[in-house]
């Protein structure tokens, strides 16, 4: 399940460090032409988005190299400070304090350690059943009953999008699909390239022709063209790496939409909710990007539904 | 007092700025080595040790916090970080010494504190609130201006730590905190007790909505 050096995996590192490479130059090359001031914001701002991209790349394929245990660290932490976000813009009172240390420090974590364990049957219920139940009852036992629906709901909201929703992705390691056996990485790989390209894209596409906003109410900087421009080549990148799955060309067409179509839902809905807290991102950690959940949020929405339907299908 | 800081403050204060994903911002204001008494608001038994930690290295060593003798003298943990790596300045809590002589007992301490070259850590509420109010200031603030007139008053905001720590919770709960610090105040010549604490309160408030 440790990601290997074989010729498909060499291809996509080719692929990426050259991708990569020619941001750099391109960045290069618009910071000495663009001279308006908004230019000069946005150009700084991608060669910050590009910097950033070099990290993020090399940390996530070390961590692929290193085995499925550095896999389950990377995502747990990132869940963690994902979580921290999340709660940091969610108004929760006083009397939830240990509600959420149980959040932080037990739930979450165990979500992760069940992928470790390849304990599914527990994995796919921990939170959606037993953290469900539990919140409410800790915040009860607390006894503080203002806005109390209102409190319940955001700390479940919180834990299944930034602890269950984002497990998903490292728990494509423990899927045995016949055919495709220790070879699961690859699987994780494609997930996280197709939907943060997929991000990429619509940036770039917006960027380059973006004209009618699809929800000027929610997030201003995502347009039609940006949309469709963005999720087809995302899709024909997907479909264009399905040698590197257990899928046809087709079915990787497919599971490529599905994945991207998921993204974008999740990038929009999650704007939603910084829209309500009138601010712009979640955080500052990740130079350009914002937050990490900012930089997840599509992730967040495409890996239960790529997992399960992999699971389904495929195993 | 040594000019060195505890080989353990840098671990210590990059412990506290993860715990409270502090971002650090300086509103019209700069780190300077000049002396200053920054003042802040009060919910959070990390308030001290956060603010500290916001400070570069160069300032850490040259600031004090002034904090309640009764919780930093507790246990030998608190008291060797209280001691040797805030070296913080222990006092009295001041609503358990009404007397006028202790009161100014603890000034002389305050001003023996800043000797000519620290500066102060103060928490003018005098104790902590739940975080959704500032209380009144006590007058710590303007009696130490008036000692020393060339200090400056800078007004340092803190928030969400009362989420991350509340009152009467041991284990913090690691949000992203804020801290914010503003352009400095000097008491003016004249200037009466009551105005400069509204004035110092009004600044403080005044980053809490920036």
């Amino acid at each position: 399940m440790k990601l290997e050096l074989d010729p498909e995996v060499w291809l996509v590192l080719f692929g990426l460090v050259g991708l990569l490479a020619t941001s750099t130059l391109v960045g290069l090359v618009l910071r000495l032409r663009v001279r308006s001031e908004s230019g000069r914001a946005t150009v700084a701002n991608l060669n910050a988005r590009v910097r950033a991209w070099w990290v993020m790349s090399a940390v996530f394929l070390l961590v692929l190299f290193g085995g499925p245990l550095w896999s389950l660290g990377l995502f747990g932490f990132l869940s963690l400070l994902a979580l921290r976000e999340y709660i940091t813009l969610t108004p929760t009172r006083l009397a939830d304090h240990r509600t959420l240390l149980w959040s932080f420090f037990v739930i979450t974590p165990l979500q992760y350690a069940l992928i470790g364990i390849e304990w599914y049957g527990l994995f796919s219920i921990l939170i959606p059943v037993y953290a469900f139940l539990f919140v409410p009852i800790r915040i009860v036992l607390a006894g503080d009953t203002e806005n109390f629906l209102e409190r319940a709901a955001k700390i479940q909201w919180g834990l299944m999008i930034c602890a269950y929703c984002l497990s998903h992705a490292p728990a494509l390691l423990t899927l045995r699909i016949p055919g495709y056996e220790y070879q699961s990485a690859k699987l994780l790989l494609f997930l996280v390239v197709v939907v943060q390209m997929s991000d990429v894209f619509q940036y770039v596409w917006g960027k380059l022709a973006g004209r009618r906003r699809i929800a000027p109410g929610i997030s201003p900087n995502k347009t039609w063209e940006g949309f469709l421009g963005g999720v087809a080549t995302a899709i024909l990148l997907g479909t264009g790496l399905w040698w590197l799955t257990p899928f046809t060309p087709a079915q990787a067409a497919g599971m490529s939409a599905l994945i991207t179509l998921m993204g974008f839902a999740g990038g929009l809905t999650m704007s939603a909710i910084k829209r309500d807290r009138g601010v712009k991102d979640f955080g500052a950690l990740l130079e350009g990007h914002g937050g990490v959940l900012d930089r997840v949020d599509s992730l967040c929405f495409a890996a239960p539904v790529f997992f399960h339907l992999t699971r389904y299908f495929f195993t | 007092m040594s000019e060195e800081a505890h080989p353990l403050a840098s671990v210590v204060a990059g412990l506290a700025m993860l715990v409270s994903g502090a971002q650090v911002r300086w509103l019209d204001s700069r780190p300077d080595t000049r002396q200053r008494v920054y003042f802040s608001n009060h919910t959070s038994h990390l308030d001290a040790a956060v603010l500290w930690a916001s400070l570069p290295p160069q300032l850490r060593v040259l600031t004090r916090p002034v904090a309640a003798r009764e919780y930093w003298e507790k246990g030998a943990l608190r008291r060797f970080l209280a001691a040797r790596v805030f070296r913080a300045v222990l006092v009295e809590r001041p609503g358990e010494s009404h007397r006028l002589a202790s009161a100014r007992e603890a000034l002389d301490l305050l001003v023996e504190a800043l000797g000519d070259r620290y500066s102060l850590i103060l928490f003018p509420e005098g104790t902590r609130g739940t975080g959704e109010s500032l209380a009144p200031f006590r007058s710590g603030l303007y009696h130490l201006g008036q000692r020393r007139s060339d200090l400056e008053f800078l007004p340092v905001y803190l928030n969400n730590l009362n989420r991350i720590l509340p009152k009467g919770e041991v284990l913090p709960v690691p949000l992203l905190s804020t801290v914010t610090f503003g352009p400095p105040l000097r008491l003016e010549p004249e200037e009466s007790k009551q105005a400069f604490l509204d004035r110092a309160r009004a600044a403080l408030l005044r980053l809490s909505h920036l």
